[in-house]
């Protein structure tokens, strides 16, 4: 198993810049998602650590040494692929040996091995079957097992969830965690879907327009988040964003917005102009009183909780609440926001302003 | 109930195509089993009006396509009395077998030709497709419809530069001058047809098998010509087809050792008055190397004709 280091690696296509000079370092054994809306370049940078896609520029390290020019069957570093690829002219044993057969394992060795994966799997009985009768989800346990039957230093996964239903890909995300857990092997995991990056993921890259924009746990980006986009695009619904105009000092905690104030982690970084006021929808609170007031424009029911959507002097906003709490259509409530939790953005580039919340991450990010 | 349904054709349409089918089918199949009946009709059968459908069979046809003939003398015919069943037919003519005809070597003609040249349309279309379909080729389309415009023109319009020049290198009445030519006509075809097929194909299944250890060559070799072989299967068919059917061409070129059986079998009706029966034997046994093939091939061949529209 292995390290993985990234060093300001960039993909051009012709013209087209797919990544922007990139780097970040993937731990031996951890589990990595890689996580961007699609044509971020997040599939191009989990193909250029495999082999498919050499770097325009740059150097990718595994466990020190560098490999970013070498033929993928060189880097020892296997790949699930999103619509699996299993050979359709073979069967599934033969789908399992085939990466030990290249290496020329004698048949015996080979035999063992694709038996021992195949227990690991659950797929013993359908060792002999043809693979275009099989379900989705056997067609990704046969993509996993010829991944991990050669031992490889690492897992490349490309959104390896995608082509199942949504059912299934609860089951199988499980599945895949505790395979890994198992395994303890480093594997980069692709995908655009926020919650399964939060769920499965011990550190998450955002990507987006080929750029890098934030790198940490899963905590770290959901709490302090590097930059507007990503504070958009983890959580759902997503952070609110309330635009204002004002000014904050080095050291101040609290901000302005419609005339009245709010606490905030205290500021390390000023800031003056169009700012943003971003807070998660769970750190709204919804009172009778309150100066700052909004107008509650619709409520939907989730079980445990309710969003509530409402209009304030700075724009829409969605309120998480209890569900036991009363919210009508059309009433004006009080709106208090939790100080502790509140990121501020400069509203030009979209950056988060350093307070005492994000600091550390930000820094080490 | 309602037994209507979206996909499933209605009973009456399925009875209508059926029909139309079966139509279709005695159409284009009466003159070939017209053919096949006529090789083993009697001379006089076979230019009889009305024409006979009932007739006492002969292998005369057959034995006349395969020999040269003579005729004797009453002498001659009286002191040899007929040893096989193939003398004993031509002996009612009063004839004794010479020798074989050419037939077999012309026919053996036509299989090298036309199966050399299918092989290497097929091995030289598949490489190009290949490297059409998955390499970055500067000009790539420019060459693609370079290597269409060979077939704008009817070929045979080039056949006295192509006659100038195989004079010139040798060429005429040689195996390798004939193969060399329906493989020219040919691997335009190919190669657009099997640029088709390969592009179909995932480049996963390829990425799949570099990850695996493989080189590319390898995984061409081993994962992407597997899966062509249905539309590799189908396009050897048209190739074959045209080679083998081919015959201006092969009147214009060879003459003698590489004559295929197309410009031979009409040189039968020469010989020895109009034998049709012969005629229509050398015409039968012509047919089944292709049918043979097909069949052979059905299987990818009706997969493979729709042009990838159902796969995966």
């Amino acid at each position: 198993m292995a390290q993985i280091q990234i060093k300001n690696i960039r993909k051009d296509f012709g013209d087209f810049n797919a990544v922007k000079e990139s780097s970040f370092t993937i731990e031996d054994g951890e589990f990595f998602m890689l996580l961007g809306p699609s044509g971020c370049g997040k599939t191009t940078t989990l193909r250029m650590i495999a082999g498919l896609e050499l770097p325009t520029s740059g150097e990718i390290y595994l466990d020190g040494e560098e490999i970013s020019q070498l033929p993928p069957s060189q880097r020892d570093i296997a790949f699930v692929f999103q619509m699996f690829a299993l050979y359709p002219h073979m069967n599934v044993g033969k789908n399992l040996s085939y990466p030990l057969i290249s290496q020329g394992m004698p048949r015996a060795q080979v035999k063992a091995k694709v038996d021992e994966v195949a227990t690991i799997l659950g797929i013993q009985d359908i060792l002999k079957r043809p693979v275009g009768g099989l379900s989705g989800g056997d067609r990704q346990r046969v993509a996993l097992g010829r991944a991990i039957v050669r031992d490889p230093k690492a897992f490349m996964m490309d959104e390896p969830l995608g082509a199942l239903d949504a059912e299934f890909r609860e089951h199988m995300s499980e599945e895949l965690r505790a395979l890994h857990d198992r395994m303890n092997a480093t594997t980069v995991y692709v995908t655009h879907d926020q919650l399964e990056a939060m769920q499965m993921g011990d550190k998450i890259v955002v990507m987006n327009n080929a750029v890098v924009e934030q790198f940490g746990t899963p905590k770290q980006i959901y709490d302090t988040p590097a930059t507007m986009f990503v504070a958009d695009f983890i959580g759902s619904p997503s952070m609110n964003f309330l635009p204002f105009d004002g000014s904050v000092g080095e050291g101040a905690s609290e901000v302005q917005l419609a005339g009245h104030n709010h606490g905030v982690p205290r500021q390390i970084e000023g800031a003056s102009g169009a700012l943003v006021f971003g807070v998660r929808p769970e750190h709204v609170t919804l009172s009778d009183s309150g100066a700052y007031r909004g107008e509650v424009l619709a409520s939907e029911y989730l079980g445990t909780t309710q969003i509530i959507t409402l209009d304030t002097p700075n724009g829409e906003l969605k309120a998480r609440i209890g569900s036991e709490q009363v919210a009508k259509v059309g009433e004006k409530v009080g709106l208090g926001f939790n100080p502790g939790t509140v990121t501020l953005f400069d509203s030009g580039t979209g950056r988060a302003l350093r307070s005492d919340l994000n600091n550390e991450v930000l820094t080490h990010g | 109930m309602s037994s209507f349904s979206v996909t499933e054709p209605s009973k009456r349409s399925k009875w209508f195509a059926g029909t139309m089918v079966v139509i279709y089918a005695l159409v284009t199949m009466v003159p070939l089993a017209w053919i096949m009946l006529t090789g083993f009709k009697s001379p006089a059968d076979a230019i009889s009006y009305p024409p006979k459908v009932v007739f006492e069979p002969t292998l005369e046809g057959y034995v006349n396509l395969f020999t040269t003939r003579t005729r004797q003398t009453p002498e001659f015919l009286e002191a040899n009395p007929p040893q096989t069943w193939y003398e004993e037919i031509v002996r009612e003519y009063d004839m004794v077998i010479a020798g074989p005809s050419k037939f077999g070597e012309r026919f053996l003609n036509s299989v090298i030709i036309g199966f050399g040249s299918t092989f290497l349309s097929i091995f030289l279309g598949t490489l190009a497709a290949y490297a059409f379909s998955r390499f970055k080729i500067p000009f790539a389309d420019d060459l693609l419809f370079f290597i269409l415009s060979t077939r704008m023109m009817p070929p045979i319009a080039v056949a006295i530069p192509i006659f100038l020049m195989y004079r010139q290198l040798g060429l005429s009445d040689t195996h390798l001058g004939m193969i060399l030519l329906y493989t020219g006509v040919n691997i335009s075809l190919a190669v657009w047809l099997l640029k088709g097929f390969i592009d179909e194909i995932p480049l996963e299944y390829e990425e799949a098998a570099l990850i695996d250890g493989y080189t590319r060559f390898q995984a061409f070799y081993k994962v992407v010509l597997p899966q062509a072989a249905t539309g590799i299967a189908s396009t050897a068919i048209f190739c074959l087809i045209f080679a083998w059917n081919e015959y201006a061409f092969a009147v214009l070129l060879t003459s003698g050792t590489a004559q295929t059986a197309p410009p031979f079998i009409p040189t039968i009706i020469g010989v020895g008055g109009l034998d049709w029966p012969a005629v229509a034997a050398g015409a039968t046994i012509f047919l089944l190397p292709v049918m043979i093939f097909t069949i052979l091939l059905r299987k990818h061949l009706l997969r493979g004709i729709t042009f990838g529209a159902v796969r995966k």
